[in-house]
C-alpha cells in the first residue's frame, strides 16, 4: 500500500512544531514524505542575540538549517519552490495550486499535510493552506488524497472543535528537537521554553491535525 | 554586523552620494504581533529594490541611530538603527535589532540589485 506523505508548507521551521515528530514516524517505519517549502523565510525577525545574521545572509543560513531539519527527521525529498517569504498571497492561487498538483501527481500521495485555511494566523500560511485545498478540490473524488491541516488561531479549537488526531510522538522526541534546533536562527526561544516549561513540553510531544472538510 | 559607530556609518553614507543605488527598506514587529498580543497591530512594510539617487545623507542621534536620505523628489528614512556592516558583495546593510536580537527595521543600499 503506498503511503507516501506529502507536507506543504511556506517557510523553514514551520514543519518543525507542529509536524516533524509525525514526520520522523513515518520516515522510521521506512514510509517516504515528500516536503514542499514555499520560501526560505528571508524576511524572518530573529537575526540571533548577539545577530549573526543580516538581512542578506538569512536566506542561506535558513536553507542550511532547513537541510539540517530535513535530515533530522529523515525526510530524503525536499522540494524548495524559491518563492518569497511573505509574498504568497500575491501569487497566482491557480498557478500554485496546479504546481502543488504535479507533485501530488508524481508522488501519490496517501496523506497531504498543511495550514487549515482561515486558522493559521500567518498571512503565508493561510495562502498556502488555500492553494492546497484548491489542488486537492480539483481532483477527482475517488483519487483524492486525506488532507490533514495544522491550526493554531485562537478560535481554532472553538470553530472546529477539537483535533480529530492527537498524536503522541514523545517516541520520536528526540528527533522532533533535533529538527526544531536545527532551525537556529528561529527557534532558540522554543528551544528554552521546551527545557523550562511543562506545558511547553506537553504541547511538543502531541501534534494536532484537524481533516480538511472536502 | 557590528554596533554602529556614527562616523564610519556617516563616510559610507558619503561614498554613496550621487550614485545610482538600489533600496531595500523596511519595518516590521512581525507576522504574529497581534497573535501574541492583541492590543498590538501586526505592522510590516517593505520595498526591496527601489532605485535610487541620494543626493544627500546623514545619520543622526547617539543611538539608536537615524538615517535620513535626500533623494531629488523626496526624502528615504529610518529609525531606530543599531547595527551596521559592508557585506561582501559591498553593499552598505544598517539594520536595527531589539532586546532579543530580531530585527525591527533596515536600511540597505547597493550599486546592484538585490536578491530575489
Amino acid at each position: 500500500m503506498n503511503d507516501h506523505l506529502l507536507v506543504i508548507f511556506p517557510h523553514p521551521d514551520d514543519e518543525a512544531f507542529g509536524v516533524s515528530g509525525t514526520i520522523a514516524k513515518h520516515t522510521k517505519k521506512g514510509s517516504p514524505v515528500t516536503y514542499i517549502c514555499l520560501t526560505l523565510g528571508q524576511m524572518g525577525r530573529n537575526m540571533g542575540n548577539p545577530p549573526f545574521a543580516t538581512r542578506e545572509s538569512l536566506p542561506l543560513i535558513r536553507q542550511k538549517e532547513l537541510e539540517n531539519a530535513c535530515a533530522a527527521v529523515g525526510i530524503e525529498d525536499l522540494r524548495q519552490f524559491g518563492l518569497r517569504d511573505k509574498t504568497i498571497e500575491f501569487e497566482d492561487e491557480q498557478l500554485l495550486a496546479e504546481q502543488f498538483l504535479s507533485v501530488i501527481d508524481e508522488v501519490k500521495p496517501a496523506t497531504i499535510i498543511t495550514f487549515y485555511p482561515g486558522y493559521s494566523v500567518h498571512p503565508d500560511h493561510e495562502a498556502t493552506g488555500r492553494a492546497v485545498v484548491r489542488a486537492v478540490k480539483s481532483m477527482d473524488e475517488s483519487a483524492r488524497p486525506e488532507l490533514l491541516c495544522v491550526a493554531f488561531a485562537r478560535n481554532s479549537e472553538e470553530n472546529l472543535g477539537a483535533p480529530h488526531i492527537v498524536t503522541d510522538v514523545s517516541d520520536v522526541f528526540e528527533d522532533k528537537m533535533n529538527c526544531i534546533k536545527a532551525h537556529r536562527s528561529q527557534t532558540q526561544w522554543l528551544v528554552n521554553s521546551v527545557e523550562k516549561d511543562p506545558a511547553m513540553l506537553e504541547w511538543v510531544q502531541k501534534e494536532r491535525f484537524w481533516r480538511y472538510p472536502l | 554586523m557590528q554596533p554602529i559607530q556614527a562616523n564610519d556609518v556617516q563616510n559610507a553614507l558619503d561614498q554613496l552620494i550621487g550614485k545610482d543605488l538600489y533600496l531595500h527598506l523596511e519595518t516590521t514587529n512581525g507576522a504574529y504581533a497581534n497573535h501574541n498580543n492583541e492590543s498590538v497591530l501586526t505592522v510590516n512594510a517593505y520595498i526591496r529594490n527601489g532605485k535610487v539617487t541620494p543626493l544627500s545623507g546623514k545619520i543622526m542621534g547617539i543611538g539608536p541611530f537615524r538615517v535620513g536620505l535626500k533623494i531629488e523628489l523626496g526624502w528615504i528614512y529610518a529609525e531606530g538603527l543599531t547595527h551596521w556592516e559592508i557585506d561582501s558583495e559591498g553593499r552598505l546593510l544598517l539594520a536595527g535589532h531589539d532586546q532579543e536580537g530580531r530585527l525591527a527595521v533596515a536600511l540597505q543600499l547597493s550599486s546592484s540589485p538585490f536578491d530575489v
